[in-house]
Order: C-alpha cells, then structure tokens, then sequence
C-alpha cells in the first residue's frame, strides 16, 4: 500500500504541486474580485515572485524561508507602485496597469541576461515540499475566513456589492483596493517562488497574458462568494486536462466547452455558498 | 463674517454645472440641530443632486456644506466619518448580505480592530464585534426588523428595505442624517409607520433633511421646508409659510392655475 502512494505521488508529484500552488493564485486573485476591482496582474506578480526567488536561491544562496519573504515583499512593492495612481481612478484602469506590468515583466525578462533571457533560469533547486505547499494554502484559507468574519469582511462584500453604497458607509475604499491589491501580490509571489523551486526552471513566457487569464478563470469558475470557491476553481480547471488527455487533440477543446457551460448555467460560480460576515 | 446662528448644517452658495446645465445655482440653506428639515422641489429641481454635493459623491463646481462647524471635504467615506449618513432615492442594499450584516457595514467607521487583531481574535475584535453586532439588533428592533435579521436582505420587501436603509444609515451614529425619498413607492400604512419611525429618531435627538415627495409627508414630518426649483432655492420656511407661498405653488402648479387660485382667494 505504501508502495503504490509512493510510485503514485513520485507519479504525480507535479501534479499534486500544481493543484496547491494554483490554489494560491486563485486567492490571490480572489482577494481583487473579493473588492470588486479586475487586475490581470496576477501572472507577472506570480512571475517577479518566481525570478526573485530563483534569483535569490541561485546567486545568493539565501535559506528559503528568507526567499520565500523577499518572493512576497518585492511584488508586494510593485502593487504598491500600480495600485497607487490607478485605484483613485474608477473603471477599467487597474486591469489595463497590471496586463502593462505583465508584458514590462515579460519583455524585461526575456531581455535581460540578469533573468536568463528567453532561456530562462534553470537548475534552481526543489526546496518545495508538499507540505510547504498545502501547509500555506491551509493557513491562508484559515486567515481568509478570519477576515471574512469581520469588519474587513463586510467591508470587501459591501465593496463588491456597490461601491458607492460602501463609500457612504464610511470604507475607506482607497485603502481597501490598494490592501487587496497588495495582499493578492504577496500570495502570486508565494506562489510563484514556490513553482519556481518545484520545477528547477522557470521561462519568460509562463507568466504571460494567457496565465493571467488561466487565474482569472479559476476564480470565475469558482465563484467568489467565498474563499473556497475560487480554490475549488483551480483544482477543477487543473486537474480537467489531466483527465481528458484521452481525448489528445480535442482536450483543449472539451476543456473549453465544459468551462463555457459552467459560466453559462452558473454565472455565480460552482460554489455560490457564501461566508457569514458577523465574527 | 462670524456664523454665530445655531446650525448643525449650513449650505453656503452651492453650485453644480454639467456642461452648462447648472443642476444646482448658488443654494444656501441652514438645518437646525434637533430639527426634521424638507428639501422638496418639482422633478428635476436638484434636490438629490443636492444630495449627492452635501455626501462627497460629486463634486460641486463651487460653495460648500459645513457640518457642525466643520466644512465636508472629499469624497463620501470621510463624510461619513465627519458625522454624516443618507439613504438612497432607489434603496442601494447590500443584498446578498444578511439584515444584521447591512446595519453591522453601516457601523465600518466605528470599528478599529486591526488586521492582526481580526486574525487572533484578540484584542478589541472580540469585544467590539459582540457591541457592534449587540448594537446592530437594538437599531433592528428599533425599526421593527428584529424577527428578520438573519435573512437575506435582497429577500425583504420594499417598505422593510427601506427601513434596513435607515438602520443602517443610522448604525454609523451621525449627526446628520440625509434622506432622500423614504417613502417613495410606500403605501398609506407603510407612510404612516416611517413617520412615526422618522419622529422617533428626532425624539433620540437625530437631525434630519428629508427629499420628499408626498406633499402630505412633508407637511406632516418638517419643522422647515427650503424649496428648490431648477436648481435654484425659492422659498424657505414652515410648512404653512411654504404651502401658501405664491412661488411655491406656481412652480407646482403652473402660473395659470396659480393665478387663478389667487383670484379665487381673492
């Protein structure tokens, strides 16, 4: 028995990996939905969190637990420099900053010879464990219940519900949005630095446009009445190619067609359950 | 120039254009603490725009709203933490949100409990929590909503989401509290029950500036009344002053039949 999960995980360990560490992208980018703002930023937050971590790792030989903090801090500054100027202005803007970022983030790094260029930074070493893993997603799980069960908790679902309504209740909006947006980069960055040293290599173009939008569905899928929602997202939208690879040429396009029905018949999201807000 | 009368909110020349429409024109008015105080106007007189200017949501072109000795600037959360709080002429509910939740929401700028001290649950979140959500069922009893606090609000029916409306304006404890239409889309019963809710609130102290419709409302509920008529401020008074007022019921009524009332009168 013990045999068989061994060859099973050794089998699946990616796998496995990615279903936690996608999990932390679908909070990160729950935690903007959760306020009621778009940010496509979540893949070139992901991406300076993996390159600063590798960066770190490689060059420095940091212990991992500083990398994994440096990982969170330097997206988490970046936010920062976005969120500021762009979250005073109502509508669209933030989601237009953050896919800038993305491409800033891409174009630097498959320029500059610091990130490897289009190469890419391999034999970063796997310092990434299971439990590291499901051991965050577990804790950032637990705070977001915390928060949701509180007067931050009302504060984002009011947010999301009517901005205007939420200002006259007296939240401080500017502060709630730039929290939020820094908040989903520290976890983008956790995560990032986390597949970082699962996968010893790390490219340019894994934190492109499209992973942005792969985030954002985990979340849309899953709905955002709470937390659990978009990590339910995520597992789905991860292991679904995994189970449709019999199909070979037309997984992309089941793929597609079963998340199209899903946003179609539940436009709230599979888990449209929604967290009580009185702690 | 020394503002030595006893105004818990004073409007000094208030004006708003859009693109050459001058929605509200030079408007002064003064509300007296303790006082139920009228906004009224035919449609389109701007009154809600008023509204809107006095809570931060648009800004004026020029004037300004002092509240109690402080002028209001910025936009609507600060307000709302200087000690003023409204209701919507098209109620804006958080409706996914239980009853409790909304009047809890209406309390953000009274809780502190930091980040840290929501994710311990220590230090004030307990004991603030517990007050706010104490404090929430005392407003939902006071407005007659006890029996439904944990439903969901969107699920209530018009006249009780309304009164949520006012549990939760008033759950941010103002000192002015703005209400724009409450009774509109109310039935008779429904009416009388706001009045008698709005009385209460003003017997607790609560100033209040009403936008309203039904005339007999009004009449009934205001100690002063400033009319508004396209934007501009044509009478102001008591009820009796404003309801015999020849502006008034022209801009009511229409010239002819002002005229003819005159001449009945007469």
């Amino acid at each position: 028995m013990t045999t068989f999960l061994d060859n099973f995980f050794f089998s699946y360990q990616t796998l496995i990996f990615a279903l936690g560490i996608n999990g932390l992208l679908a909070l990160s980018m729950y935690t903007v939905l959760a306020v009621g703002q778009l940010s496509l930023g979540q893949a070139a937050f992901m991406g300076i969190g993996a390159y600063v971590s590798a960066l770190l790792t490689l060059h420095l030989d940091w212990p991992f637990a500083a990398v994994l903090l440096a990982a969170m801090i330097v997206p988490a500054l970046f936010a920062l420099l976005i969120g500021g100027p762009t979250l005073k202005l109502t509508g669209v803007y933030l989601a237009l900053a953050t896919i800038a970022l993305g491409e800033i983030i891409r174009i630097f790094c498959n320029t500059s010879d610091l990130t490897g260029g289009a190469l890419g930074l391999s034999g970063i070493p796997n310092k990434t464990t299971f439990t590291l893993i499901f051991g965050l997603l577990a804790l950032a799980l637990v705070n977001f219940v915390l928060i949701a069960r509180s007067r931050v908790g009302r504060a984002m679902e009011a947010m999301r519900e009517d901005e205007v309504a939420a200002g006259v209740m007296g939240i401080n909006l500017p502060a709630m949005k730039l929290g939020a947006l820094v908040v989903s980069a520290m976890l983008a960055g956790l995560a990032g630095a986390l597949n970082a040293h699962a996968n010893s290599f790390i490219g340019p173009n894994d934190y492109g446009f499209d992973q942005a939008v792969t985030i954002l569905s985990f979340a849309l899928l899953g709905g955002i009445g709470s937390p659990f929602g978009p990590v339910l997202g995520a597992v789905i939208l991860t292991l679904l190619p995994e189970l449709l690879t019999a199909l070979h040429d037309f997984k992309l396009v089941v793929n597609g067609f079963i998340i199209v029905v899903a946003v179609l018949y539940m436009p709230r999201g599979l888990l449209s359950w929604r967290i009580g807000r009185v702690g | 120039m020394t503002s030595m009368s006893n105004n818990l909110l004073k409007i000094e020349d208030l004006t708003v254009r859009f693109h050459g429409l001058v929605a509200v024109d030079h408007v002064s008015f003064q509300v007296e603490p303790g006082t139920v105080h009228g906004l009224i106007g035919p449609n389109g007189a701007g009154k809600t725009t008023c509204f809107n200017l006095i809570s931060g949501l648009i800004p004026p072109t020029s004037g300004r709203a002092i509240l109690a000795g402080a002028p209001l600037v910025g936009p609507s959360w600060k307000r709302t933490r200087a000690g003023l709080s409204r209701t919507f002429q098209n109620i804006r509910m958080f409706q996914e949100m239980t009853v409790r939740e909304n009047v809890m929401t209406g309390m953000q700028a009274r809780l502190h409990a930091s980040v840290p001290e929501i994710l311990s649950r220590l230090g004030r979140f307990r004991k603030e929590e517990t007050a706010a959500k104490v404090r929430a069922d005392e407003l939902l009893e006071f407005v007659g909503l006890a029996a439904s606090a944990d439903r969901r609000a969107g699920d209530l029916s018009y006249g009780d989401q309304r009164r949520l409306e006012i549990a939760r304006a008033v759950a941010s404890g103002p000192k002015l509290l703005m209400l724009d239409e409450p009774a509109a889309g109310m039935n008779p019963t429904e009416t009388r029950e706001l009045v008698e809710l709005l009385l209460r609130l003003k017997q607790d102290g609560l100033t209040l500036l009403l936008v309203e419709h039904d005339m007999h409302f009004v009449m009934s509920l205001c100690d002063r009344i400033t009319v508004l008529n396209f934007g501009r401020k044509i009478a102001e008074g008591t009820p009796r002053e404003v309801r015999e007022n020849p502006d008034v019921i022209e801009a009511y009524l229409g010239a002819k039949v002002a005229e003819r009332l005159k001449g009945g009168t007469a």
